[in-house]
């Protein structure tokens, strides 16, 4: 660009890029911190002398992390959850956004207030907790998956999308005599693939980070998920104190053990996001609009 | 309106039949679609609005086995209790701090960031920054508080090599009150900030250029540029966004401050939230924990709706 470029105009630039460049590596760096951690000796972790890049390098937390029953039965619950919740979520939110997209549904604007109420007023811990007791889901896989079927936010980003779609497909679709299941299945969906994979991929991050409903609803330690896992091994100095004897560990690699666990964790997400970032503002979009 | 018209949707009209017998005959037609609706439907009256008239054990003494029926009315006994509870107005005071320093902090740098992104010409460079200052934001809550962990340990944590480097002591941020709240902001941000960029640069976007075109041409410069053009232009999203924040005020959210909690620390952050969570399920005290969490949703709406009615006299935005 031919501009006159002032001097104040040329330092905000410096400033500027320079800012933006420190906040990318304070975003980054813990990142390199934690993995270098994961790699190093007890004795160099412990003489902080582990910056971005591993000291005495040791594999030994990961051979712990892949030793430890519990971690495993921790992380298959959680792809559990994720993969059964997500399809549970993707069918209760198309289901119910499919008919509030429809001009033809008379009083979707009550069921719509009905919703957004949720949104500003929610219900206060303990009487969720008695109705989880009452229908009997407290200790149970249940409890991580139904009541968070639908998200409000996400059923308004299906719904929008689904109204935009052209009218004319699905009453085409009608006069072929397809019952309204079936022009959902065969004709919204299949349309709809951008927005359900946003929905979707936004769902299964909330399913695979799920821990304050396992902290309130689950005390049984064989189906704590993950998360739940990892804070247990977070908040432990003495590894012998979570039930596994297959190793001998000194305390003082409990930091290594618990960074290793944290990378496990984290290498989902990490998997996931060149498609969380395809579609998530995309979706962020459409679902603001409509709130 | 007829039943046999091929297109029976294109006109509102037709859609929105006046008298009952028709409105009958015509939802009934359409059964299939509120059938459809019913699981979901379901689903909100069960999850969200039982549980909200459960919340009258606030006024009772729930006992389990007496359930909802059998368990005597106290009135506001347990308001009154939570009131006097020796610690209650410290709690309400950290729960506070934290919906002030949200707004500050939380609330504001996104804006910033959002106009410092938007004056990065190199494509490529803004790309790459965006990926990497959205991506915390995908993290747990748990996996936040266990790289916060590491990275704050006072004997092997980066944080204190560098400040060991500045010649200062090795600080135990975690295990201090003074610390504990800096931290919690602090991880919000480091997760939060860069996601909350999203929406502002999107509406930076629909900005017409044309405008600031013809303001340079008035001779304003980038300053002017930006507090003419381009903070009016962000205006709405940030009043809409700042009444929901309003209405979330005290929800700073149990899982961010709970993963960051010790003994050491507990003074400083312990918050409504929390404090529900060990008062109702680790200590069984249902009522008053329900009491509690009742007194947070109603003074949350209370506070949306001040704010909702000031942004509306003097900005015209609103809510509702």
């Amino acid at each position: 660009m031919v501009r006159r470029e002032s001097l104040s105009r040329k330092l905000f630039i410096i400033f500027n890029y320079t800012f933006l460049t420190l906040l990318s590596l304070t975003m980054f760096l813990p990142f390199l911190n934690v993995i270098a951690q994961s790699l190093s000796s007890a004795g160099a972790i412990d003489r902080g002398e582990v910056m971005f890049w591993p000291v005495e390098i040791t594999t030994q937390y990961y051979k712990y992390v892949f030793e430890d029953v519990s971690i495993w039965r921790a992380f298959g619950i959680s792809v559990y959850i994720t993969v059964l919740g997500t399809a549970i979520n993707l069918a209760a939110t198309a289901t119910l956004a499919y008919p509030l997209s429809r001009q033809e549904y008379v009083g979707r604007r009550l069921v719509l207030m009905v919703i957004l109420l949720t949104m500003i007023f929610s219900a206060p811990l303990i009487p969720q907790f008695i109705l989880m007791r009452e229908i009997g889901l407290v200790n149970t896989l249940w409890a991580l998956m139904i009541p968070t079927a639908i998200s409000a936010f996400n059923l308004f980003v299906l719904r929008s999308f689904f109204a935009q779609l052209p009218t004319e497909l699905i009453d085409s679709s009608r006069i072929d005599g397809c019952g309204e299941l079936r022009t959902l299945w065969s004709i919204v969906l299949p349309l709809s693939k951008p927005a359900l994979a946003t929905v979707g991929i936004f769902y299964s991050v909330t399913n695979w980070n799920k821990y304050m409903d396992a902290l309130y609803y689950i005390n049984d330690r064989a189906k704590y998920p993950l998360q739940v896992k990892l804070r247990e091994l977070l908040i432990t100095d003495d590894l012998s104190d979570t039930g596994n004897l297959a190793f001998e560990i000194t305390s003082q690699s409990v930091q290594g053990v618990q960074m290793a666990v944290i990378l496990v964790a984290t290498i989902p997400i990490i998997m996931i996001y060149p498609f969380l970032q395809r579609f998530f503002i995309k979706g962020m979009l459409i679902g603001s609009i409509k709130s | 309106m007829e039943a046999t018209t091929a297109a029976p949707t294109t006109a509102t009209k037709q859609v929105q039949p006046r008298d009952k017998r028709r409105v009958l005959r015509f939802m009934w037609k359409y059964k299939a679609l509120y059938l459809l609706s019913l699981p979901g439907i379901l689903y909100f009256l069960i999850f969200k609005y039982i549980p909200l008239m459960g919340s009258v054990i606030a006024f009772q003494n729930y006992n389990l086995f007496a359930g909802f029926s059998g368990s005597p009315w106290v009135g506001l006994e347990h308001f009154t209790r939570m009131f006097s509870h020796y610690d209650f107005l410290n709690i309400l005071k950290n729960t506070l701090l934290l919906g002030i320093y949200d707004i500050a902090f939380a609330f504001t740098a996104p804006i910033i960031l959002a106009l410092l992104l938007n004056e990065v010409r190199l494509a490529l460079y803004k790309k790459v920054v965006q990926t990497v200052i959205y991506a915390p934001h995908f993290l747990s809550w748990v996996i936040v508080s266990g790289i916060f962990i590491g990275v704050l340990s006072p004997s092997s944590g980066i944080a204190n090599t560098m400040l060991g480097w500045l010649g200062m002591g090795p600080i135990y941020f975690l295990g201090e009150d003074s610390y504990i709240r800096s931290v919690l902001v602090g991880s919000g941000l480091w997760r939060d900030v860069g996601w909350g960029t999203i929406i502002y640069l999107a509406a930076l976007a629909s900005i017409n250029p044309d405008l600031y075109e013809a303001a340079e041409m008035d001779g304003a410069g980038r300053w002017r540029q930006m507090l003419n053009i381009t903070l009016p232009a962000l205006l709405p999203v940030i009043t809409i966004l700042f009444l929901l924040k309003m209405g979330d005020f005290l929800d700073y959210g149990f899982e961010r401050v709970f993963v960051f909690q010790n003994p050491l620390n507990i003074r400083n952050s312990e918050i409504l939230d929390t404090y529900i969570y060990k008062a109702g399920l680790t200590q069984m005290q249902y009522s008053y924990a329900t009491a509690i969490g009742l007194f947070k949703s109603v003074v949350g709406l209370f506070l949306l709706a001040i704010a909702n009615t000031l942004s509306k006299k003097a900005t015209g935005e609103s809510l509702y």
